[in-house]
Formats: C-alpha cells, sequence, structure tokens
C-alpha cells in the first residue's frame, strides 16, 4: 500500500485552547478514507491544516512522497489536493464549462478562448462520471448535486491526487446520493484518493476503505471499513465500551417514567396559508408528541402556527383549557411555549453575538428591570446553563459561531429552557450534531418532559421518534392523517403510516 | 474604543505574526487621528491654538450626534439619508416658534417650545421612517429617500425660502456658550454618546437593536419586537438630527433652510463606517461613530487650513470611506 499523505503529530491551539494533540492522517494512494469524530473533535480543524486555511503549530505533513509546508489554499491546489466544500465555491450564473475550465480555458493563438475544445473537453471529464449535460448552460440552472458534482469535475481536471469531500450528501436525495458514489468509485478506479468527512456512518459501510476516528484533537483508532462494526465506530467516536453502549439502547430518549398529567395544548383543525389545511394534536403535562411525516407534509408548518409564526386561518387551540390565538412568538413565549427552529443558522443563532447574549434573548423581558438588563442574574444564569447541559465555550462571552454544531444547538436549547416553558417545539433537535452530543441533548428533553412538561417533538430520524415519542401525530400534505401510540410503535409501523396515502383531500 | 460593541468584547487573539495588520484593524482609527493630529500640528499654521481647538469641537459634535444616531438605524442593517433634512425641518422650526408672538409673550415658554417641537417633529419623522421600513418593508434607502427630499422642501416653504437671522442669548447657548472653557455642545456630543452607548450595552433595546441586525428571524423567532426595534432606531436617528440641527441654527444664529444639514448624511455615514458600524447590521460602536466623526471633521480642516478646495476635500473624504470599508473587509475574516 502506498501512502499520499502522512499527517504526524499535529499540534493546534486556538487562544491556548488546544484543538489538535499530536494528532495523525495518513492515506493511501487510490483508497477512500472516511474521517469521523463528534462536533469539535477537530476533524475540521486537521482538514484546514491540510488545506492550508490554518496553520499548524507542530508536527509534520508528507504528501505525494515529499515533506510539504502547506501555507494556503492556493498552495494546496498546487500541490494536487482539491476541497470540494459543502458551500460550493462556483459561479452559478456562468455555463458550466467555464465553471470546469476557469483559470485554465485551453486558448487559440495564446489570446483567445477555445471555446468548442473547452466544451468537449468539459463533456468528456463529465462523461467519465456518467454525467450527460448540457455543459452551455448556466450552472445555477442545476440540481445542488450536479454542482457538486461539477466542482469535482473541475478538481480532477486540476490534476488533483486527493479530493477532499466536507459533508458531501448532506444536501442530495437518495439518487443523486447513488450518482456521487459512483463518482468517488470512479475517482478511485483511476487512483485518486478520496477524504471522505461525514456524519452518516451508513455512507461509510459503502463506500470507504478505511475509518480514522478522532476525539477531542486526538486521532484515537484507524480501522479498516470490512472488519468493523457501527457499533464499534460509535464506541470510538464516544470513548465508551461497545457492550455499553449495546445495552443502554440508541436513543437517550426513552425510558422515562410516563404519568401523563393534564392537557397542556390542544389544536384542532388548524389552517394556515403556508400548506396547512388540517392539523390537529393534543398535548398532555409529560408527554413527547413527535410529529412524523415526509419533507413537506406540513410538520414545520405545524410547528410554526403553533408558536404564532403563521397567522392561523382556521381551527382553534386552546392552552389548558382557554381558548388561545396566538399573534406573535413572543405572544407565545409569554404564554409559555418555547420553539426551537429547524434551521440553526438561519433561525437560531446569532452569530456575532455572544454565547450569553444568544442564551438569555429569549429571556430579556424578564432579566429586564426598567429597560434594563440585569447582568449580574443574566451571568449567574448563563453560568448555571453552560454546566448543567455540559456546553464546551471558552468563556460565555465568546461569539456563538465560534462553537461547534452541537454545543450552538445546546445554547439554543438553553435559550428555550431558560424561560421555563410549559411546551416545547422541537424541530429537528438534533440534526446536524455529532452522536455525543444527540444523546446529551435526547437526556436532556427526556429531563424536562420528566418534570412535568410537554414537548411537541419534530424528527427525520424514526429511531428518535418511535424510541422517544408517547404519541406520534402522522402528516401528510398538511393534514393530520393518523396518530400512533407508543408502546406498540416500531418503524415499520411509522414507515407505513407515513407512506400509506389517507385520501383526504379537501371535500 | 473603534471597537465597542459588546458582542465583539473578547476576540480571539490574533497569532503574533499579524500583529501589525491586526492592530491597524482594531485600532485603525485612533492612528489615523494621531497621524492626523500629528501633521498639523507640524504643518498647518496655527493649528496648536485654542481657537482651532473650539472651531472643531462645535463643528464636530454635530456630526458627531448625527453618527450616533445613524449607527443605531446601521446596527439594524438599514440607513437613513433623511438626516439632513430633518436637521434643516427642526433648525426651521426653532426661530419661527420663539419669534412667534406666543414666543414673544412668553419668553421663557416660547424658548422650551422652541426645543420641544423641532425635536417631537424631528422624532415624528423618525416614526414615519421607521414605519416604512418595519412594516410596509419599503427598503431603507428608498423609504428615508422621501424624507431627504420632501423634508428639506417642507423647512423652506416653512420659511418662506428665506434665511432667518435672530438674536436670543438663550437660544443661542446651545451653539455659542461654553463649559469648563469648552463649548458645550462639545459636552453634549459627549452626553449624548454616553447615554447611546449605555442604551447599547446594558438595555433590552439595546440587545434586541443587536440580535435585530445580526439575524432578523432568530431574533424576531426569540420573540424580540422587531418591529418596535426598527422603529425606536429610526426615531432615535431623527431625534439626534434634530438636536445637531439645532445647534447649528444656534451657531449661526441665523436658520438657512437651504443649508441646514446638506450632505450630513454623507458625513455621518462615513464617521460610523470608518467608527466600524457594519452596513448588514449587528454592530453598534458608539464611541467608533464619535472617533469616526471626530476624523472626518478633522480631514476636512486640514484640507481648509492648507488652502485645498472644497471640492478636493470631498474626494479625499470618499477616500476615507473606501479605506474604512478596506479595513472592515479584512476584520470580517
Amino acid at each position: 500500500m502506498q501512502v499520499l499523505l502522512s499527517m504526524n503529530g499535529i499540534d493546534k491551539a486556538f487562544s491556548g485552547v488546544p484543538a489538535l494533540r499530536q494528532a495523525r492522517l495518513d492515506v493511501a494512494a487510490g483508497e477512500v478514507h472516511a474521517l469521523i469524530g463528534q462536533n469539535g473533535a477537530g476533524k475540521s480543524t486537521l482538514i484546514k491544516i491540510l488545506t492550508g486555511v490554518y496553520k499548524k503549530d507542530g508536527g509534520d505533513i508528507a504528501f505525494d512522497g515529499r515533506a510539504r509546508e502547506i501555507s494556503s489554499p492556493g498552495g494546496a491546489q498546487a500541490a494536487g489536493i482539491a476541497t470540494i466544500y459543502q458551500e460550493l465555491n462556483l459561479v452559478p450564473l456562468r455555463s458550466v464549462t467555464e465553471n470546469v475550465v476557469m483559470g485554465f480555458e485551453p486558448r487559440r493563438l495564446g489570446l483567445f478562448v477555445d471555446w468548442p475544445e473547452a466544451h468537449r473537453r468539459t463533456r468528456e471529464i463529465l462523461s467519465r462520471f456518467g454525467i450527460k449535460i448540457d455543459v452551455t448552460a448556466p450552472l445555477g440552472t442545476y440540481s445542488t448535486a450536479i454542482q457538486q458534482l461539477v466542482a469535482i469535475a473541475r478538481a480532477v481536471s486540476l490534476d488533483a491526487n486527493l479530493v477532499i469531500m466536507d459533508e458531501p450528501t448532506s444536501s442530495l436525495d437518495d439518487r443523486e446520493v447513488e450518482v456521487l458514489f459512483g463518482v468517488v468509485r470512479e475517482l478511485r478506479n483511476s487512483g485518486v484518493s478520496v477524504l471522505y468527512v461525514s456524519h452518516f456512518l451508513d455512507e461509510l459501510f459503502r463506500i470507504c476503505d478505511r475509518v480514522t476516528t478522532m476525539r477531542d484533537g486526538r486521532t484515537v483508532s484507524v480501522r479498516t471499513i470490512k472488519d468493523t462494526t457501527k457499533l464499534e465506530l460509535i464506541a470510538d467516536m464516544l470513548g465508551r465500551e461497545v457492550e455499553e453502549i449495546e445495552t443502554a439502547g440508541m436513543t437517550d430518549l426513552g425510558g422515562g417514567e410516563k404519568q401523563l398529567g393534564d392537557v397542556l395544548l390542544e389544536a384542532d383543525g388548524l389552517a394556515t396559508d403556508r400548506r396547512l389545511f388540517d392539523f390537529s394534536l393534543s398535548v398532555r403535562r409529560g408527554e413527547i408528541v413527535g410529529l412524523g411525516g415526509l419533507l413537506g407534509s406540513g410538520r414545520t408548518e405545524a410547528a410554526r402556527a403553533l408558536f404564532g409564526v403563521d397567522a392561523i386561518s382556521q381551527g382553534e387551540i386552546r392552552l389548558k383549557g382557554e381558548p388561545w390565538k396566538p399573534g406573535t412568538p413572543s405572544d407565545a413565549i409569554r404564554n409559555r411555549i418555547g420553539m426551537l427552529s429547524e434551521d440553526r443558522k438561519a433561525e437560531g443563532i446569532v452569530p456575532d453575538m455572544s454565547v450569553r447574549e444568544n442564551m438569555t434573548l429569549a429571556l430579556l423581558p424578564a432579566l429586564t428591570r426598567n429597560g434594563r438588563i440585569e447582568t449580574q442574574r443574566e451571568r449567574a444564569l448563563v453560568e448555571q446553563f453552560i454546566k448543567a447541559l455540559g456546553i464546551k465555550s471558552a468563556n460565555m462571552d465568546q461569539p456563538i459561531r465560534e462553537l461547534s454544531g452541537g454545543n450552538q444547538q445546546k445554547v439554543l436549547l438553553a435559550r428555550w429552557l431558560a424561560t421555563e416553558p410549559e411546551i416545547l417545539i422541537l424541530d429537528e433537535p438534533t440534526r446536524g450534531v455529532d452522536v455525543g452530543a444527540k444523546l446529551e441533548i435526547q437526556a436532556i428533553i427526556r429531563d424536562y418532559v420528566d418534570r412535568g412538561f410537554g414537548v411537541v417533538l419534530i424528527s427525520s430520524e424514526f429511531e428518535e421518534l418511535v424510541e422517544g415519542a408517547d404519541t406520534i401525530v402522522v402528516l401528510q400534505d398538511g393534514y393530520s392523517v393518523t396518530t400512533l401510540q407508543n408502546p406498540g410503535i416500531t418503524e415499520d409501523a411509522l414507515v407505513s403510516a407515513i407512506a400509506h396515502h389517507h385520501g383526504t383531500g379537501p371535500a | 474604543m473603534a471597537d465597542n460593541s459588546i458582542s465583539n468584547g473578547n476576540r480571539i487573539a490574533p497569532p503574533a505574526t499579524h500583529d501589525l495588520t491586526s492592530a491597524l484593524r482594531t485600532h485603525g482609527g485612533l492612528i489615523a487621528l494621531f497621524l492626523i493630529l500629528a501633521f498639523n500640528a507640524a504643518f498647518t499654521p496655527n493649528f496648536l491654538q485654542v481657537q482651532t481647538l473650539f472651531v472643531n469641537i462645535s463643528q464636530v459634535a454635530t456630526i458627531a450626534i448625527v453618527a450616533i444616531g445613524m449607527t443605531f438605524v446601521i446596527a439594524t442593517a438599514g440607513i437613513d439619508l433623511s438626516v439632513g433634512a430633518v436637521m434643516a425641518l427642526a433648525g426651521a422650526l426653532a426661530p419661527l416658534i420663539f419669534q412667534s408672538e406666543f414666543g414673544a409673550a412668553y419668553p421663557a415658554l416660547g424658548i422650551a417650545a422652541a426645543f420641544a417641537v423641532p425635536l417631537a417633529v424631528a422624532a415624528l419623522c423618525g416614526l414615519f421612517n421607521g414605519v416604512l421600513v418595519s412594516v410596509l418593508n419599503v427598503q431603507p434607502i428608498i423609504a428615508t429617500l422621501i424624507l431627504f427630499i420632501s423634508g428639506r422642501g417642507i423647512a423652506q416653504v416653512l420659511t418662506n425660502g428665506n434665511l432667518q437671522t435672530f438674536s436670543n442669548p438663550y437660544f443661542s447657548y446651545l451653539g455659542t456658550g461654553k463649559v469648563l472653557g469648552l463649548p458645550f455642545q462639545g459636552w453634549l456630543a459627549l452626553a449624548l454618546a454616553g447615554m447611546a452607548f449605555w442604551i447599547v450595552t446594558r438595555t433590552t433595546f439595546g440587545r434586541y437593536l443587536l440580535a435585530v441586525g445580526g439575524n432578523e428571524r432568530a431574533a424576531r423567532l426569540a420573540g424580540a419586537p422587531v418591529r418596535k426595534v426598527k422603529i425606536g432606531a429610526y426615531m432615535i436617528c431623527a431625534f439626534l438630527s434634530g438636536i445637531a440641527g439645532l445647534i447649528v441654527v444656534a451657531i449661526n444664529s441665523a436658520s438657512d433652510a437651504a443649508r441646514n444639514g446638506n450632505l450630513m448624511e454623507l458625513d455621518a455615514i462615513a464617521a460610523a463606517v470608518v467608527g466600524g458600524a457594519l452596513l448588514q447590521g449587528g454592530r453598534a460602536p458608539i464611541f467608533g461613530a464619535v472617533l469616526g466623526a471626530v476624523i472626518i471633521q478633522l480631514v476636512k480642516y486640514t484640507l481648509l487650513a492648507n488652502g485645498v478646495e472644497d471640492e478636493v476635500a470631498l474626494i479625499a473624504k470618499a477616500l476615507i470611506i473606501v479605506l474604512a470599508v478596506y479595513i472592515q473587509q479584512a476584520r470580517k475574516e
């Protein structure tokens, strides 16, 4: 096995806080190598050192048989390392060809771009990956998947030896994932190595050869995929024993005392202008009510209606038996309802504000006396939540954008818990966070429910719903079509409820 | 001092090799100020005179006061082009009131009304801007363009386009009075800056202001009264512009609706941006805006005192803005 990349003893600290400690990574020529670990384990820092975005504090990098000092992204590209970022750095308004050959256009007489040749070359590169599209059309007219593949094609045309893919499948649908995997296999066959970063462990077993696991800035294991199991990888990432996890179950939502109390929130026949037509549910004290359904079935829309984001055009809500019409989110907050929104970046964090300011944003009215914020009480409260939820940040005044996804999510969860809500609406609370943070967040939710409050839980992970929810309301096309009751819900039952067509159209 | 928004209290320390550039980024304003002062001390005749200091303080006070207001609006990712027009309107109203029959009959009440009414009208202008922007969702630049055009027009109609001169020692104190030997309006500007800083860093309104500018959707979902906050920002800006308008009138003992506050919107925006405000919102460096105002004023003065023409001074101002924006871009990385 010929080694292409060898990173050894890499150290890196940010303002004194070590992010990498003696980390190492070896990638063989022509292999698909996975890099996994929890958020904050050091994956992205390691990659950013490899691609010249960060400067390492110590350690050696050897690439293609030579020791290298990579000091800039351009340097990495010149060395033969190409990175496909989650947010693509392409030009959507220009043609596919222009995007592929940009900066390396074939020329005629050394002056004019030879477009027929450029188009031909682009078609040839893309057809290697089984993609046949009109290369003269603007790139932006194609799907994210195609755009991603064009980025890969560009990388390959620049003679990259190593292609780094950071969460490449997170915005792709199943069919597109297949196409991407085909491309990855094609790269491997032609001798190009792929460094594959992903949260989705199942994927690794389908296309990777080896996997390096990181935890707390260290490289903790390098395994051959053929000889390992998903459970072993999770155990590596968490630093736990396999047996420990097996007995604990896959999520931390289940296992609470089941003592349901009075009805907290009832909705009857809700409709909004945002594709919600007829939605009903009831949440009791101590109950997690899951909302099941496919993408676009109206789960998020239902949550927005309950929280007063979208105006309700029909139906009614009763809050502890009293009729209530939510007008705005602040209205809902005053009535002790909280909502963790689905899109953390767009609707959750205020990136430039500190952990403290983000955490107390929904609580401000309660922290205010005569328009002034009571800073001492604020700091004490934040301190308490940072401890209780195990939030990892340098201090409470650190900008939230510098935290890992899981820690950001915990801060947002704390934002709502701090308002002491009786009902929490959680829209995908564990999406995009690593396994460890996921279990912690699930435990926090469980603890909250056990204190006699109610939760409305939206999750695309069937596992989380089936194990966690006491009741699952299944939605289809904006209608709540059926209700499943635990114990007794299985993933199969949920899937068939979601998939089965109930034929509830408007009369 | 240039960077005092509360969200930036704790930056990650930059690597040692970048000491010079990072120092330029965080203290660029102060360094620029020092350079201008040093240049003037060496080359501008009579720069180190008390009279020069007075002239500059009285000039910078109005820019600083409006720039503070502009900083509130920019923090919400907005912009207010109407500040100069609001100055003219407030400035036109004041002499009309204390020179009216009512003002002559009750001088004390007249003076009080000459302050209260124009400032109330200014605040109403802010309300108008804020409602257009936050309720009717008009682009800030268009919404405030309405008063930018019509505000000065109204002021000129009120005064029949005439220059109104007056002599009223009580009102003129605002522009010519001295406290501890320094011009009153300088102290006023500092006091207003202190209040604005307190509002931004200590009050719920200030926190919401930065949250709305930093991520409006998140702020709304966290219960922030987004509309009220935006309207509040525009009202504060217009109110402060009103004060600046009164100061200009008091300095000149005359109100000229055609010239009062002319091009002030550019100076105020430039001062706020030089001071570290981000046009995409989420930051409100109040003392930065004051520093920016000082720099803008000193550059103007330097060029003027060294015989450079006014038109060239405008170009210099543009260069300062370009430089400030460039440094800001670098800061964001």
